[in-house]
């Protein structure tokens, strides 16, 4: 029974050093650990949310990368395009234009030897009368006492040389 | 250096462990007389006025601690060394025209009606019939506490100063062996059961509990002089500790505490009959059981430990003590388990109650 009973003297002392033991420790150590605890805490937390708003920062950044490249991307695919376009359609117009360059100049030919043909055939004509002219010059020097058969010759000749 | 350390040590333990048996004052060099186990055990667990260090040859050399009383006539004090060891009430101290004797280790007016020497009286009984003045002695455990004390203080302000050292907050040196303690006590005590919104407030006394538990019941289980002291086995102390957590939980108690006890919500009203009672008496027995937890276990080890040793007494043989020794070894270590999850139960408990205390409830 003496072991159960709270001795008066020691739950005097103990209450009283347990008041000055809470207060020092409280003052001198629990404040300016926890203090220390606190702030570290603090600092690492502050330190992790900026290095994950630098993480955010990047990740955007690079977003905003791939948004420019493929922009860029998107330019030159047009930019190709157009060019592609522009390239087929000069050839397609310097096609155009040969053909009918080619064709004028045809046309120009085929006039130019239509007028020289034209030409040759009234300097032909004009050769063959003269050539007439003068085989009838020979032939009338030469054989003038054969009247008749002069003229049946010229006729035979005439009539074999059919002028067009 | 270190195996010599080791060797010294053993030595005096076994030194101070048979000194503490032969600590009895009624074994006191008599042979013929009978070794009381269950005596020297109590008188081991009990407080006392003197520090006893060891007996040589069968003269006892204690530390003597001061007497401070209380008495009809004022304050008296005088060093415990006056009664020259006696505890069996023959010798008497006068101060203030009033005669003091100590016996069974409390103090009493001494009676001049006593016989065989003794001033004591006692009824049919056996129980001691002398007055007693107030007596706020620094007892055996008293000075343990303060030693304990004034370790605590030079442990934990030299932590605090290793912060002013460091760069970035973080701990050195000694602080690298108590923070982890204390962040143990933030975070697996406070955080859980107070709850981040008020934790902070608690912090200060459960660390101070838990450490001031924790060093008293080391401090008890180290076999010698200052220490040795069953200062956390004693009632009294565990007492005002459990007052203190008492007092807290009622005086920070709100509105929802106190429903919860006389009108709990959400049951019908002959349940909330019933329970209004149990829950009134749970507010003691809670305290209560904080008080008689704590001492239970710290005496029951040291009783186990002093049992072991006896063992060679018991059975007059020193062929027992390699095993009553090995065993005591054995109990001392699981003890060293037990002190910190006593100190670190008490402390969650605390919390615990005092959380309970402030919750808010969402109904």
């Amino acid at each position: 029974m003496d072991l159960v009973t709270p001795d008066i003297g020691l739950i005097f002392w103990t209450t009283i050093s347990f008041a000055i033991l809470y207060f020092i420790l409280a003052k001198f150590a629990w404040k300016p650990i926890l203090g220390a605890v606190t702030d570290r805490e603090k600092s690492i937390k502050d330190a992790l949310s900026a290095a994950e708003k630098a993480k955010e920062e990047m990740a955007n950044l690079k977003a905003d990368n791939e948004k420019i490249l493929n922009e860029a991307k998107l330019q030159r695919e047009s930019l190709l395009k157009e060019a592609r376009e522009i390239k087929s359609k000069i050839i397609a117009d310097a096609e155009s234009e040969a053909t009918e360059k080619a064709n004028k100049l045809v046309e120009s030919a085929k006039i130019a030897i239509e007028n020289e043909k034209s030409a040759a055939m009234k300097e032909l004509q004009n050769t063959v009368v003269d050539l007439s002219l003068n085989i009838a010059e020979k032939l009338l020097s030469k054989e003038l006492d054969n009247k008749e058969k002069q003229v049946q010759n010229i006729q035979d000749i005439l009539d074999k040389t059919k002028l067009n | 250096m270190l195996i010599r350390f080791s060797r010294i040590c053993t030595i005096a333990l076994f030194m101070l462990f048979s000194a503490n048996i032969f600590a009895n004052p009624a074994g006191k060099s008599d042979e013929s007389k009978e070794f009381d186990v269950n005596e020297m055990i109590m008188h081991h667990i009990k407080d006392a006025h003197e520090f006893h260090i060891m007996d040589i040859n069968g003269h006892a050399v204690s530390f003597p601690l001061p007497i401070i009383l209380w008495t009809e006539n004022g304050l008296v004090t005088f060093l415990s060394s006056e009664f020259n060891h006696d505890d069996s009430g023959k010798t008497i101290v006068k101060r203030k025209g009033q005669a003091f004797i100590k016996y069974h280790e409390k103090i009493f007016y001494a009676e001049q009606t006593g016989y065989l020497g003794k001033y004591v009286v006692y009824d049919d009984n056996g129980l001691v019939l002398n007055k007693k003045p107030l007596d706020i002695s620094i007892t055996k455990m008293v000075f343990s506490m303060f030693i304990s004390m004034i370790l605590l203080v030079m442990i934990f302000v030299a932590t605090a100063k290793t912060y002013t050292r460091s760069i970035n907050g973080e701990p050195t040196g000694l602080g690298k062996f108590t923070e982890p303690l204390i962040l143990f006590i933030k975070d697996e005590v406070a955080l859980p059961m107070i709850g981040e919104k008020n934790y902070q407030k608690y912090m200060p006394f459960l660390l101070t509990l838990f450490f001031f538990i924790w060093i008293n019941n080391v401090m008890g289980l180290i076999p010698f002089f200052p220490f040795s002291a069953n200062l956390s086995g004693n009632i009294a102390f565990t007492f005002v500790l459990a007052v203190i957590t008492f007092m807290i939980t009622t005086l920070v108690a709100n509105k929802d505490y106190w429903k919860h006890i006389f009108w709990m919500p959400g049951l019908p009203v002959p349940m909330k009959l019933f329970l209004a009672p149990i829950e009134f008496l749970g507010i003691f027995i809670k305290p209560i059981s904080l008080m008689i937890r704590l001492f239970a276990n710290i005496s029951a080890g040291h009783i186990i430990i002093l049992s072991l040793i006896s063992l060679i007494f018991i059975f007059k043989s020193i062929l027992l003590a390699p095993v009553s020794l090995f065993f005591s070894v054995f109990i001392s270590l699981i003890e060293v388990l037990v002190v910190a999850i006593q100190a670190y139960i008490f402390t969650i408990l605390s919390a615990m109650y005092i959380g309970s205390a402030i919750e808010e409830h969402e109904h």
